[in-house]
């Protein structure tokens, strides 16, 4: 769910569309786009306190079968969260779980690793590195 | 009454679209897209979700669009918004521990574990006027990466607090209150404080920051720390019963570490003031991290009087939707009013004249 919460909407539906045999599934509740407010904390670590809100689109879905799956992620993309939602409910089936995860979840979790790596690169090439006199010497 | 009722309507439609004609500028030139106010002024951007206290970079791209670069009218576009949407909850208060760094600086230790990351900024820049950018059409050369070693990236705070130099943040998970729910009355605790300075005008929040640098409130504050990068957002839905990522926000914290002399009940050592806020708004956190530990004059026995460390002034003044409501009111029909002022001050003169 993480996963597809940061993966965008065009990028699940290329990997998920190809897949055969996908069942058809119902809307039960959205997608609907609502807020969620952010909280932080005291000092970094103390006690809460209220941010600000964010925006949240949210769907959940029905199969066939009566599995229920929900999606909840930022922004106001509906596809998403709707996508997010099939999928989690496609995945309640043990059956159909590790091909998804091969096809779907992990080719996107891979992708949000490397822009993670990539800036985390970036970052790296901005850290200083200090020459005191001692270490010139 | 009637009469200027109809004649107002007509007078207001021509306005505004005067307004959006102007607003579209010389249509020669190519129309902005919201996708570009979003990806190249992303820090007017920024300010907007973190003023307007909704964070939507799409949403707030658009209200600057919109607003034709009036950031404060944008703010406001983002609050009016907001009040249409349903709330789902609360998030997990954000891991700022955990954050994916793209900035991190320390004014208190050259050498910290993680080291000194200066990530996309301002600083160091010769502020010289870049004529390039008026020709467009140049990419830059792009960011040189560098090996990343994962070192972890621990509080400047967390290190002094070890020592016990600095004063622990009260451990409690209580339900802060809200105060886009609950007016704000005083005295507003913590909480409540950051929440209002967390959507509080940037441009307020410095120059009360700056004044208490100038003596008006001065905490002797050091920048402890400042880091800038991606957060994961936690959320409970509660038909799952567990947390999930709802994505990840980029958020700006600073740490203000400030000299504290003791009182009866406490030794000497540093205390804080924090500033959290959306996006890449170094300048904000900081002042309200300034800001903050000003407020905090009271609970630490300091004495109060500078405008900084006087809560009902600061939180009361601090929003600028409120603030800008307040002020341009004044431009709207006061017909009535003003009659009974001319009335008032035609009788005194009368009176003063049949004195003579």
């Amino acid at each position: 769910m993480s996963i597809l919460a940061r993966a965008e909407a065009a990028e699940i539906a290329a990997r998920l569309d190809p897949l055969p045999g996908l069942p058809a599934h119902k809307r039960l509740r959205g997608p609907e786009t609502g807020l969620v407010m952010v909280r932080g904390r005291t000092g970094g670590d103390g006690a809460p306190f209220n941010l600000g809100e964010m925006t949240v689109t949210r769907c959940a879905v029905r199969l066939a079968d009566g599995t229920v799956g929900h999606g909840y992620v930022a922004g106001r993309d509906a596809r998403q969260a709707e996508l997010a939602a099939l999928l989690d409910a496609l995945m309640q089936d043990p059956e159909r779980r590790p091909g998804l995860e091969a096809a779907v979840i992990g080719p996107l979790e891979r992708a949000q690793a490397d822009r993670r790596a990539s800036q985390a690169r970036k970052a790296a090439a901005t850290r200083v590195e200090f020459f005191t006199m001692t270490q010139m010497r | 009454m009637y009469v200027a009722t109809k004649g107002g309507e007509r007078a207001i439609g021509a306005a505004h679209a005067w307004l959006d004609e102007t607003g579209r500028g010389d249509p020669a030139l190519p129309e902005l897209t919201a996708d570009q106010v979003q990806a190249q002024l992303g820090l007017a951007v920024d300010r907007v979700m973190a003023e307007g206290s909704c964070h939507d970079r799409g949403l707030a791209a658009l209200a600057v669009k919109q607003s034709r670069g009036d950031l404060i009218e944008a703010a406001f576009l983002l609050r009016a918004y907001r009040t249409t949407l349903p709330r789902f909850g609360a998030s997990a208060p954000l891991d700022t521990n955990a954050m994916a760094i793209q900035r991190r600086i320390s004014a208190t230790y050259k050498d910290l574990p993680g080291g000194q990351v200066l990530g996309p900024t301002f600083d160091y820049t010769h502020r010289l006027l870049d004529f390039r950018l008026a020709a467009a059409g140049q990419l830059p050369s792009g960011a040189p990466e560098a090996e990343a070693n994962n070192e972890p990236t621990p509080r400047v705070t967390e290190m002094l607090a070890r020592e016990g130099l600095m004063q622990r943040e009260a451990e409690s998970e209580a339900e802060p209150g809200d105060l886009t729910r609950e007016p704000l009355s005083f005295p507003a605790d913590r909480a409540l404080r950051l929440q209002a300075l967390a959507r509080g005008d940037e441009g307020f929040l410095l120059s009360l920051g700056y004044s208490t640098q100038r003596g008006y409130g001065g905490n002797h504050p050091f920048v402890g720390e400042i880091r800038m990068g991606e957060v994961a957002v936690g959320f409970t839905p509660p038909e799952l019963g567990f947390e999930i990522d709802l994505g990840d926000i980029t958020v700006t914290e600073c740490q203000m570490v400030n000299q504290f002399k003791g009182s009866r009940t406490e030794p000497p050592q540093f205390t804080r003031g924090y500033g959290l806020v959306f996006g890449h708004g170094e300048r904000k956190a900081m002042s309200m991290a300034l800001v903050d530990r000003a407020l905090r004059a009271s609970e630490l026995g300091e004495a109060a009087e500078a405008p900084a460390q006087q809560q009902e002034f600061v939180l009361s003044h601090c929003d600028n939707v409120e603030a800008t409501g307040f002020v341009e009111h004044l431009k709207l029909p006061h017909y009535v009013d003003f009659q009974s002022e001319l009335e008032n001050v035609r009788t005194m003169r009368a009176s003063v004249e049949a004195a003579k």
